[in-house]
């Protein structure tokens, strides 16, 4: 087991790598730090001074890949490549363009984006089984009918209408809860409670539709046929029988997204005004600040990684005739 | 005089149209092509979301094939001007929507604006009222007549609609008695109780719901403006149906950039096996494990930066733009094929095993003609079901794209950007709601037909749920 994790954690490295040779091609190639410097000064009235002082001040007036002016190691470590991607695998993001320590940001930020996440996703999950399992168990009724075309239904609605629309009832006409902000501390729950519910009523529709398909799935199977001729009763057969089964797909499926918690929701946050991950990366993007870009991206990446890993864990735990090669 | 243009993504469109008659024409003599299809078309939900993809669909290419007016001539002048504003046949068809322009916000079917304005009457004094419009409701002498006025041209629209739809189900009628060789009044009644296999009423009760709509915002918004007007003054409904052609061109060409590289390497993976198929998961892992929505907002940043440094490159603000909607198909296409590519990758496994495939190795038949001929026929359906499910994702991601502000141009007119810049009109008092009423409208009927035609789609064509 412990081989198998370890050689699972060593394939991340090269995969790693490809992230990092992609955004450093996409941010230093593709565009050269002078174009990224035009573009922060305004496009008029710049001067080469301004280039060279806005580049000197972030960082960016080194060579690309090979410093030829440079002694020693310093030739492959005095380079743009080095400081700025290198330095990514030590979790050593550096400083924003607009001059802030990026890691001490996200250290920061990282905890309103999950005290959000978090119960959206435990408060989802329950929701979207219950459903799935009330539709399974009345399948074929007009109950099961409806329940699927309302799934469609919200499938079909954008996403950001949910966040306008509840944000205007629950807020504006009902009063329950304020528009936007955040409290640290316990305080907090006022502004986490409307986010989580239009979160999870959001997810509803997908993951309704997709969990009611795996019990479905398992509800035909041999094992069940055997334990109602047995006479099981039928309650006891969806919780005790069908309900382990099918959560195998479905823990396996969601395991992935765990680590991936800590990012937060673009959306969510900049809708509620949570100083979240996610709020901060939509600020860099609008601000265009690359170096904060560059650096979630990285962290993404690894977080990801880390839920495949993690997946594949849970797979071998839960179904043990999965076996490890 | 009038100068056409073709632009990037309406060239890539006709393409698009062109490949899928192209397919039609192939399938319509090959039964194995046809028995799923004729399985689609026989499910009502199916065909009632197919006339409704149809009138977007129509829409949409109205509105790809564009051109230049040219300028009015002046004295000495040797070539002709051409005006440097694109425009298309449906800008050209909803006329007076498109130009009747009023000052700020007003609501839908108002006569006056959303806003005060100071005033000066006939006596010197300034006062605070809410002006007539300029168009919206102009013809009436006294606002207060609006509702009979409405009812009048609702009245001519429905019937209108009512005698479109009843010509269109006489020429169906006639048309199918013709080929059946059977009565045309037996025909019309078998018709009325649906009692045919293909549920021709449900189409032509859908036809019916969109006839009524086109008559209606037809004689309507040519005195009112049916969804209000926004900020500068613009018809709503006019935004909403421009945006149709942004949501299906992201919603299509996508797909076309996507599907090579997933075909091409899922199947090379799959068949090949060892190194190529390391590489080609590599490939694949390293780009999913970057999160969708930083990848694209990563690259349109660097476009961003890309085209502000070479404003040469660009005649007009239409070509900019729409080469900005192209460049984000290309990145929504880079950063989405992995998932039919691994889905392509694990049937080409499976596949590859299976008796005809070792048969046809055996007789040495070559490695390009068992991937193209044998494996590829077998693999398309799981790419025409990944095609319909992915179109209403896009649609979708489009305006949460736009949100962020790595989506379409903002010069574009799409659901995206209606959504973003009413954001700010919903803290207004009292609120301005059309805007965004009318966008997340527009968006649910084409994504809700969508999903409902894939589902049909699926159902027909995924082996595993056939009986």
């Amino acid at each position: 087991m412990l081989a198998y994790v370890v050689r699972r954690a060593l394939y991340a490295i090269p995969i790693l790598v490809g992230v990092n040779l992609i955004t450093f091609f996409l941010f230093f190639v593709v565009n050269t730090p002078d174009d990224m410097a035009r573009m922060h000064l305004g496009m008029k009235r710049v001067t080469p001074d301004a280039i060279e002082k806005w580049k000197a001040e972030r960082g960016y007036d080194r060579p690309l890949l090979y410093n030829a002016q440079a002694d020693g190691s310093d030739r492959l470590t005095a380079t743009i490549f080095f400081d700025k991607s290198v330095r990514l695998f030590g979790f050593d993001f550096g400083s924003s363009d607009a001059g802030r320590n990026i890691g001490a940001d996200i250290k920061q930020r990282m905890w309103p984006s999950l005290a959000i996440a978090l119960p959206q996703f435990l408060v989802g999950l329950l929701v979207y089984v219950s459903f799935a399992m009330l539709l399974a168990f009345f399948r074929g009724s007009y109950l099961d009918v409806s329940g699927v075309v309302l799934c469609v239904v919200l499938m079909s609605i954008s996403g950001l209408f949910y966040i306008i629309a509840g944000q205007y009832v629950f807020s504006k006409l009902l009063h329950l809860f304020p528009v936007s902000g955040y409290e640290p501390g316990w305080l907090a729950w006022r502004f986490i409670l409307l986010p989580v519910v239009i979160g999870v009523i959001a997810g509803l529709g997908s993951s309704g539709r997709v969990y009611r398909t795996f019990f479905l799935e398992e509800i035909g199977k041999d094992y069940v046929r055997t334990a109602r001729a047995k006479g099981v009763p039928e309650t006891r057969l969806l919780f005790r029988h069908v309900l382990k089964n099918a959560m195998v797909p479905i823990l396996t499926g969601v395991v992935v997204v765990i680590p991936t918690l800590f990012m937060g929701s673009l959306i969510m946050e900049s809708f509620f005004g949570i100083p979240g991950l996610g709020s901060y990366t939509i600020e860099a993007i609008q601000n265009q600040d690359f170096a904060i870009v560059r650096a979630m991206v990285f962290l993404g990446s690894v977080l990801y990684i880390l839920g495949l890993l993690l997946t594949d864990i849970s797979y071998t735990l839960v179904d043990p005739r999965i076996r490890l090669s | 005089m009038i100068q056409p243009v073709i632009l990037w993504t309406d060239a890539l469109v006709f393409l698009l149209v062109v490949v899928v008659l192209v397919f039609a024409l192939y399938a319509r003599n090959k039964e194995h092509l046809r028995a799923p299809w004729r399985q689609v078309v026989r499910s009502r939900m199916a065909v009632a979301s197919l006339v409704v993809l149809s009138a977007y669909t129509v829409t949409g290419l109205l509105d790809s094939i564009h051109f230049r007016t040219a300028l009015p001539e002046t004295a000495g002048q040797r070539e002709i001007q051409y005006s440097g504003e694109v425009l298309s046949v449906l800008d050209t068809l909803l006329g007076p929507v498109r130009t009747q322009v009023e000052k700020s916000y007003s609501a839908p079917f108002a006569t006056h604006l959303y806003t005060r304005e100071s005033v000066t009457t006939g006596e010197g004094e300034t006062v605070r009222i809410f002006p007539r419009l300029q168009f919206g409701g102009a013809h009436l002498a006294d606002p207060a007549h609006k509702g009979a006025d409405i009812a009048a041209r609702s009245a001519i629209a429905a019937a209108q609609a009512v005698s479109a739809t009843a010509a269109l189900y006489l020429l169906a009628g006639v048309m199918l008695a013709r080929r059946r060789r059977r009565p045309l009044f037996a025909m019309l009644g078998q018709l009325a109780r649906g009692e045919t296999e293909i549920p021709w009423r449900t189409a032509l009760l859908a036809v019916l719901l969109i006839a009524l709509l086109v008559a209606l915002l037809a004689n309507l918004s040519a005195a009112y403006h049916v969804l209000g007007t926004d900020k500068v003054g613009q018809d709503v409904l006019y935004q909403s149906i421009k945006s149709i052609r942004t949501g299906l061109v992201i919603g299509t060409l996508t797909t076309l950039v996507m599907l090579p590289f997933a075909v091409f390497l899922g199947m090379m993976a799959g068949y090949f096996r060892g190194w190529v198929d390391d590489v080609i998961q590599y490939l694949y892992t390293t780009l999913n494990s970057i999160p969708g929505v930083l990848l694209i907002a990563a690259a349109v940043l660097m476009m961003q930066v890309y085209m502000a440094n070479h404003p040469e490159l660009f005649e007009t603000m239409a070509e900019r733009a729409d080469l900005r909607l192209l460049f984000l198909c290309l990145i929504l296409g880079v950063t989405s094929w992995t998932g039919l590519c691994r889905l392509l990758r694990g049937e080409t496994l499976k596949l590859r095993e299976l008796d005809y495939v070792q048969a046809a190795t055996a007789f040495g038949v070559s490695r390009a003609t068992i991937l193209v001929r044998h494996l590829l026929p077998n693999l398309l359906h799981l790419v025409l079901i990944a095609v319909v499910i992915d179109f209403s994702g896009l649609v979708l991601a489009e305006a949460v794209l736009s949100y962020v502000g790595v989506g379409v141009d903002p010069t574009t007119l799409s659901w995206g950007n209606m959504i973003n810049g009413a954001r700010l009109e919903m803290a207004r008092e009292p609120m301005v709601w059309w805007s965004l009423l009318a966008a997340f409208t527009f968006m649910f009927t084409l994504v809700l037909a969508a999903n409902l035609f894939s589902d049909a789609v699926r159902d027909a064509f995924d082996p595993r749920l056939r009986r």
